[in-house]
């Protein structure tokens, strides 16, 4: 029985290169990198780009923006634009290594639990349930509370809190490619079980996986900020954006800008990940196919 | 055999393919009559371009693919590549009616197959209300799926692979279609079950005056089904013939070569 | 079942030896079991190829992935090299996988879409380490060669090639530790005419040159009929003829047999022509399916006929055949 289905003769080399996918319909993934690489800039470089001590009173408060300070002054003077940037830092490196963890974890529940199978499978997953039935926020702010609102709190919280979403994203696809011809191939050959997880599974369900961290990039960008608004976040005087839009809310009327910048600084690293995923998805679909 | 003028005449026959990344011409400068009544086979190695014919015929592309096509296909004298997609439309299933390779994939999995055969008919003919399901038996009865007033209500998964392709059989010939395209029909099934189906191909079109255009890989295939046959090479017609001269006396090298390839089987008194 | 334990490893002995294989699936959503694979019992010897032909649904499949023990067997025997493998550990079962390959259906999803040929070919050396670090390179070449291949792809991927170039490269996969015995499923079915013949080409002259035994799986009768040396055709689950390659095709014994010969289209039109008039017998053969057989005998309430000799080596599950004197 014949398995090929389209009848065309390949002519020449099939393989793509980069630029030819690029082209090939990537723009969203262009723009989401364009807009990470913004991000990942001015965080790295935020201590020597800002303009001002960014915990200073250095001029009027609620100044609106002007030659001076690009993005005007809080209630207590501090220059809006440079506690954007350094809080920019504290959010992202919050929700990267938060992120980063409750990837790791996820990974390593997920292969385990796919790819063994049974009793194993049940196990994890019937934990990880408990955890996924919370709600995301509720659980957070329960363990923050409990613990006390420092940065490695927060960090761990936000991992634990992820952790069983990535795992099921890893899970899925491990189940069906396990099975897979030349996953049983490998075993025939007498390949071992960490071998083939690593070098015949992991590869083949890294896209989605890579899609789904992009995404809950955006999420925990979301619930550090809120976790700040509600002050279980970094404590001050350093800036964060959700302690900004905190302390700026009663001035909202009287200096828009004080709540515009932090807000606008929170869509736009939430829909940098959005957008990036959106893109990842589209390109990763397109150079899997088999 | 053929009076007149035939059904289906391809003339010039191009057919360039855009995939993602690259186009090929798959199809080039094919010519071929089908006569009234008549059974043509096209024998070819996957990528000779006999599928992208057929699919032409219908003005159907590979998924993911945008197909080009020039030439003149013309269907009872009028050119379907100059026809509206409308137009296009009603003669598909109505006049010219295709069978593909995968059974599993061409059905819908989660509508009965009663109610498939139903949609059919509700689109290319008058019937209504009742008529159209006992219609549907009469035609799942025709194909040979048994106790068909009772299995037309279940779902594709409930079938076998041969049945599977008997009840895309019944679709095909829902609205008498003067064309039957058959691309690889018995490709994906046991060589049993493909013995039934094809009888089956046979028996339809002898009671239903049809012409068959039947696409296969297979020389044993066409034998006993067509009176001629195209052999297709890299998106030519290399050799054509009727099929007692060509598979007895092939000329072309290609034809010989594919011939030769075909491992004989003792078919001494295994003619039951 | 039980069997009397033989020391290990004759160098005369055959290859392969199953007896009793059984493979059951629960059934789904608690229904009833499955029997894939009923009570099978065959032998290989070395350099010789088995053919077992079937259809979809016989189990031929399951018994090619039991016999590599990749399927778990229910009851039953499976000896490699005087070896029994049901039953054996982990580790010792992936060290006999050295001396048994597999060769699939679909070389489309066989190889790792990922990996160069390169790594996919060094992938059993470095488990098995048969051959040194340094070598390994060497060895890749030798494979490819083999098989008739330009070593110079190595460092190209699966997708850059045909499905009969990458067929050969998953031949070239499973020769690389040196295997005795291959299970080759469907190994040819997914290919054209042409590279069909190719392939079986290949895998003759690897047999002669490498004195492989092959358990040549397929539901080509004809193919099979070029391959193998002998034949068991697999119905329901069950072996209902086994035999000479010769004496199966130009003399079969059992119905079913000749159902599935009378089956096959041979480019002859006026052959064709005339099988195509004559309906099709609708009957049963073993004890799985109720309802008349082709000598009207219902095995469903006087079983499957138990194997027995009806020429050389031939063996068949009918009743109907004479019993050996």
């Amino acid at each position: 029985m014949s398995l090929v289905n389209d009848d065309i003769a390949p002519v020449g080399s099939t393989r793509r290169s980069w630029r030819a996918q690029l082209r090939g319909g990537s723009v969203l993934l262009c723009v989401g990198l364009l807009m990470l690489a913004i991000m990942i800039v001015t965080t790295v470089l935020a201590p020597w780009i800002v303009p001002y001590d960014p915990s200073a009173s250095i001029g009027m408060p609620l100044s609106p923006p002007n030659a001076e300070h690009l993005l005007g002054t809080d209630v207590i003077g501090r220059d809006i634009l440079s506690r954007l940037i350094s809080g920019g830092r504290t959010t992202l490196l919050i929700t990267g290594i938060a992120v980063s963890l409750a990837l790791v974890a996820g990974l390593i529940l997920g292969l385990l639990s796919g790819y063994l199978g049974g009793i194993v499978d049940e196990t994890i997953m019937r934990i990880l349930d408990v955890v996924f039935a919370f709600p995301v926020f509720l659980l957070a702010i329960a363990v923050v509370a409990a613990l006390g609102p420092t940065i490695p709190n927060l960090i761990i919280t936000i991992a634990i809190v992820y952790t069983p979403a990535m795992a099921r994203v890893v899970r899925g696809p491990v189940l069906s490619v396990k099975q897979w011809d030349h996953v049983e191939a490998a075993r025939s050959i007498g390949v071992g079980d960490v071998r083939i997880v690593s070098r015949h599974i992991l590869p083949i369900v890294a896209s989605p996986v890579v899609v789904e961290t992009s995404l809950t990039l955006a999420q925990t960008i979301f619930t550090v900020t809120a976790l700040s608004f509600l002050g279980l976040g970094p404590p001050p005087p350093d800036p964060n954006w959700g302690g900004m839009l905190a302390e700026s809310r009663q001035f909202m009327e009287l200096a828009p800008i004080t709540v515009i910048a932090p807000a606008g600084a929170i869509v736009f690293a939430t829909m940098t990940f959005i957008i990036l995923a959106n893109g990842l998805r589209e390109f990763l679909n397109v150079s899997t196919r088999r | 055999m053929s009076a007149g003028t035939p059904l289906l005449s391809v003339r010039d026959l191009t057919a360039r393919i855009a995939t993602h990344h690259e186009i090929v011409e798959a199809v080039r400068g094919v010519s071929f009559d089908v006569a009234p009544g008549e059974a043509v086979g096209f024998v070819g190695e996957s990528g000779c371009g006999k599928s992208v014919t057929a699919r032409a015929i219908m003005r159907l592309a590979a998924e993911g693919t945008d197909v080009r096509l020039d030439g003149k296909i013309l269907f009872k004298g009028r050119d379907l590549l100059t026809l509206s997609d409308r137009e296009m439309g009603k003669m598909r299933g109505r006049q010219i009616a295709m069978v593909f390779q995968d059974p599993m994939t061409s059905l819908n999995p989660v509508m009965t197959v009663g109610a498939q055969i139903d949609d059919v008919l509700r689109r290319h003919t008058d019937l209504y209300g009742r008529a159209v399901r006992a219609r549907s038996i009469e035609l799942l009865d025709a194909v040979g799926v048994p106790d068909p007033a009772r299995r037309a209500d279940d779902h594709p998964h409930q079938f076998s692979g041969g049945q599977r392709q008997r009840i895309l059989i019944a679709i095909a010939i829902a609205c008498d279609p003067d064309l039957l395209i058959a691309d690889e029909p018995t490709t994906a099934l046991d060589v049993t079950v493909q013995a039934q189906i094809l009888r089956l191909l046979m028996r339809l079109r002898e009671e239903r005056g049809m012409s068959l255009l039947l696409i296969t890989h297979d020389f044993g295939v066409v034998a006993g089904m067509v009176e001629k046959v195209n052999v297709m090479y890299r998106g030519e017609i290399v050799e054509t013939g009727d099929v007692d001269t060509l598979l007895s006396k092939p000329q072309h090298e290609y034809t010989k070569s594919l011939l030769a390839a075909v491992p004989r089987i003792r078919v001494a008194g295994a003619i039951s | 079942m039980s069997e009397t334990v033989m020391p290990a490893a004759q160098p005369e002995g055959p290859v392969l030896e199953v007896s009793d294989l059984t493979v059951t699936f629960p059934g789904l959503h608690g229904g009833a079991t499955v029997t894939a694979v009923d009570r099978a019992s065959f032998v290989i010897g070395r350099g010789e190829t088995l053919g077992l032909v079937g259809q979809s649904g016989s189990g031929k499949t399951t018994t090619g992935r039991a016999v590599l023990q990749l399927q778990k067997v229910t009851s039953g025997s499976v000896r490699l090299l005087g070896r029994e493998l049901v039953g054996m550990g982990r580790k010792p079962l992936r060290e006999m996988r050295r001396h048994m390959q597999f060769v699939q259906q679909n070389p489309y999803s066989s190889l790792h879409p990922r990996l160069t040929i390169g790594r996919i070919l060094s992938e059993p050396l470095e488990v098995h380490r048969t051959v040194s670090r340094a070598r390994i390179r060497e060895r890749i070449v030798e494979l490819l060669e083999l098989v008739n291949m330009d070593p110079k792809v190595v460092d190209r991927y699966p997708h850059e090639f045909s499905g009969g170039q990458r067929q050969r490269i998953v031949i070239a996969r499973a020769l690389a530790v040196n295997p005795d015995f291959v299970v080759c499923d469907e190994a040819v079915s997914a290919l054209d005419v042409r590279t069909q013949a190719q392939i079986v080409t290949l895998l003759q002259g690897l047999q002669e040159r490498l004195g492989l035994s092959y358990l040549f799986v397929a539901h080509d009768l004809a193919i099979v009929r070029e391959m193998a040396h002998r034949v068991a055709v697999m119905y329901s689950g069950q072996i209902v003829e086994l035999g000479p390659s010769a004496a199966v095709y130009d003399s079969p014994g059992h119905a079913y047999t000749r159902l599935l010969l009378d089956s096959i289209p041979v480019p002859d039109p006026a052959i064709q022509r005339l099988r195509l008039r004559n309906p099709l017998p609708d009957v049963r053969f073993v004890d799985s399916n109720p309802g008349p057989c082709a000598h009207a005998e219902d095995h469903a309430t006087t079983g499957t006929a138990p194997m027995h000799m009806i020429g050389p080596d031939h063996c068949v599950s009918c009743r109907f055949q004479p019993q050996p004197r």
